[in-house]
């Protein structure tokens, strides 16, 4: 009877946020379409539910699993039973696109578009956030989470590269662009990248530099949190002007591709936006270091070169690292308003799809983007949590 | 031998150190006292030029500090801050051999040399060497850092309150260990404290300081029996001087010839101890006796009180 009681009040007694996404989940499942069916690219889609787009039997399994990631979210407190459970979901669900895909698409047929409606984003997000939730109650090491990653990039690479989502109009759009999204990834990469390492070649110095000379840091950090505070666009219309003058006087620029448009301003507004938090980090750690062990390796007869590389800089490396991430995260989300002025970059699908109202152009290249970003946070994370426990 | 010749520290109108002179015996442990400001702690620094002086000069074994460069100064003599100053991120082995390693040592002499430390600072090679300095006791930190700061084989040591967080238990055998160190490798110890406790215990000569000014330099006895300056007895305190002189005498040294039955007492222990003995066993006298048995003599209540003033 105990046993009976002690379970009722469980049954009543439901996860809080799995309560809210299982909601949020079932709600998009009921209200809004799985799938959209496009005669063309842009025009707006004929809904099409689950149901209705694939075999029965398909459609039960679908449900069970879903039902079952449900319980699961709202009952169980288990972590790796949510996980579980949950991932298998996500897969499911993207499976039934895919399979919606294929069962609408008639054979041949390259101008219908099967784009994924939305239940299946509100589903992938309630799923993925559930997903998350579960793997941070585990609390992974860093080496487990970015093993995590690194297999879940394989097995999502793994199925682009079988075609499994072909049919799918996201997928349609790369088919088209398959030459030029390689290309605009990697320019997307060198810009982020790029400036990043302008930035800590400078940053690093100059933070070194602000922390050796106090009276150097209220100016340095207040210019540079005045740049941060510029809005990327303004900034990239400021640098025009001078860009452009320069490459008008100098032609060896010109000849070196810094004119008022293009990758030249992106990267040194890029460049200027990462300055900050870099610097700033440099200081922090810096001053984080026990003065005892400065003293004692001047008193020892270090070198202050030696002191400086040997001591100050690896015991603020995990600070320093932490505004390298911060830059890194900003600098892919930020390249993508390069392509407004014609930097390239994955932003050019996302601009070009707007222009054209193709909101599966803009998803190719807004994809790509969110994945680099969460990837680039994640594995830096996971190094300075590293680098913190070598320490203790 | 450590000449201190005239040495000031200035910073713009303020004189931290002033013109102060003196000097350490080879192979003596010079202890500066002083309250905090007295200017002490710049004092130790001016000899391995973390701070550079404003005037006069240091002569190490006749030899001008400013002859070399300070870093390379800083590698021949050993120096000890409160608080150990530890690398967080190396190991106990890594701490202990930097100096060696800036000297360009080979990695086998290095090693020995670290096995050696480790086992005369009783600390486990086998285990502790590659610990990291977090994972160990604060008396284990610290005996690293003394350690660490021997690495080289420094004729010179200098210690900047090296003792100042430790508790009284870990102090006390922290300044034994130094006594013993000292003993079996011979270098010269300059130490910087505000304890007068720690001073009298330690200093074969202690050095006086307030207000950047060297008031006294001498034997701890001299310091409680002649004292140059008030400021000098109320270092060393008036209330309980007698005792302390007492504290500075060995039995060995105060024997008198003949017997007694009363307790015995080691030829090592301080006349302050042998006293607090005799009283506390009601005794008038005590026999002064070797480890090995051998009587040294005898000591009555009389002939220590006899001894509890100038």
């Amino acid at each position: 009877m105990a046993g009976a009681g002690a379970r009722r009040r469980a049954l009543v007694r439901v996860d809080p946020l799995g309560a809210v996404l299982v909601a949020a989940g079932a709600a998009a499942l009921i209200f809004m379409p799985f799938v959209l069916l496009k005669a063309n690219r842009i025009v707006p889609g004929d809904p099409r539910e689950l149901a209705q787009v694939l075999p029965a039997w398909g459609a039960l399994g679908c449900s069970v699993i879903l039902a079952l990631a449900g319980a699961a979210a709202l009952w169980s407190e288990d972590a790796r039973i949510r996980l579980v459970l949950a991932l298998a979901a996500v897969v499911t669900v993207a499976l039934c696109a895919a399979a919606a895909g294929d069962a609408l698409t008639p054979p041949g047929n390259q101008v219908v578009r099967v784009a994924p409606g939305g239940a299946f984003w509100v589903l992938i997000v309630c799923l993925g956030l559930l997903a998350t939730d579960a793997a941070t109650r585990m609390r992974p090491g860093p080496a487990m989470r970015v093993g995590f990653l690194a297999l879940s990039l394989a097995v999502v690479g793994f199925a682009l590269a079988h075609g499994v989502f072909d049919h799918l109009s996201v997928m349609r759009e790369y088919a088209v662009n398959a030459a030029r999204f390689g290309r605009e990834a990697r320019r997307h990469l060198a810009l982020a990248f790029g400036s990043l390492a302008a930035a800590a070649l400078v940053g690093l110095p100059l933070g070194v530099l602000c922390h050796r000379v106090p009276r150097l840091r209220p100016g340095v950090l207040g210019t540079l949190n005045v740049i941060q505070t510029i809005p990327a666009i303004a900034l990239f219309g400021i640098l025009m002007a001078p860009l452009g003058a320069l490459a008008a006087a100098v032609p060896l620029a010109d000849r070196l591709g810094i004119r008022g448009i293009g990758a030249a301003p992106a990267v040194v507004a890029l460049f200027l936006y990462s300055l900050l938090p870099i610097v700033a980090n440099t200081v922090a750690g810096l001053k984080r270091v026990s003065r005892g062990a400065v003293e004692a390796a001047h008193g020892m007869g270090m070198t202050g070169w030696q002191v400086l590389t040997g001591v100050e800089l690896v015991l603020a490396l995990p600070v320093i690292l932490t505004g390298v991430r911060v830059v890194l995260v900003q600098n892919i989300g930020m390249v993508t308003v390069a392509a407004l002025i014609g930097g390239g970059g994955l932003g050019a699908f996302v601009f070009q799809g707007i222009g054209q109202t193709a909101i599966d152009l803009v998803l190719l290249g807004a994809i790509p983007i969110v994945t680099l970003a969460f990837s680039a946070a994640l594995v830096l994370d996971a190094l300075v949590e590293v680098l913190n426990r070598v320490k203790g | 031998m450590i000449t201190v010749e005239q040495l000031s520290k200035r910073y713009g109108e303020t004189t931290v150190v002033d013109e102060v002179s003196f000097t350490v015996e080879r192979g003596a442990i010079t202890v500066i006292v002083g309250t905090s400001g007295s200017g002490k702690s710049t004092l130790l620094r001016m000899i391995n030029r973390l701070v550079e002086p404003s005037g006069g000069r240091v002569l190490i074994d006749g030899r001008d500090t400013r002859s070399e460069p300070a870093y390379r100064l800083r590698r021949r003599i050993g120096y000890v801050i409160q608080g150990h100053g530890l690398f967080p991120h190396r190991t106990v082995a890594e701490n202990i051999a930097t100096v060696p390693r800036l000297l360009g040592w080979d990695a086998r002499r290095i090693e020995a040399r670290v096995r050696e430390l480790l086992t005369v600072f009783s600390l486990d090679p086998a285990t502790q060497a590659d610990a990291l300095p977090h994972q160990l006791s604060g008396g284990q930190q610290q005996r690293v850092g003394v350690a660490r700061a021997l690495a080289a084989e420094p004729l010179v040591l200098l210690m900047d309150e090296p003792f100042g967080a430790l508790d009284p238990i870990i102090r006390a055998k922290a300044q034994d260990d130094l006594l013993d160190i000292q003993r079996r490798f011979g270098m010269t110890v300059v130490l910087v404290t505000h304890d007068m406790d720690e001073a009298f215990r330690l200093g074969s000569k202690v050095a006086v300081m307030s207000g950047g000014k060297l008031l006294q330099y001498d034997r701890p006895a001299v310091l409680l029996t002649r004292p140059a300056d008030p400021f000098v007895s109320r270092m060393t305190g008036l209330a309980d001087r007698a005792l302390r002189l007492l504290s500075l005498i060995t039995a060995g040294e105060a024997a008198l010839p003949g017997a007694s039955d009363g307790p015995a007492v080691a030829p090592t222990a301080s006349l302050r101890d042998v006293l607090s003995e005799l009283l506390w066993c009601k005794a008038q006298s005590a026999r002064v006796v070797e480890p090995d048995g051998t009587v040294r003599g005898m000591l009555t209540v009389a002939a220590i009180l006899a001894r509890g003033a100038p």
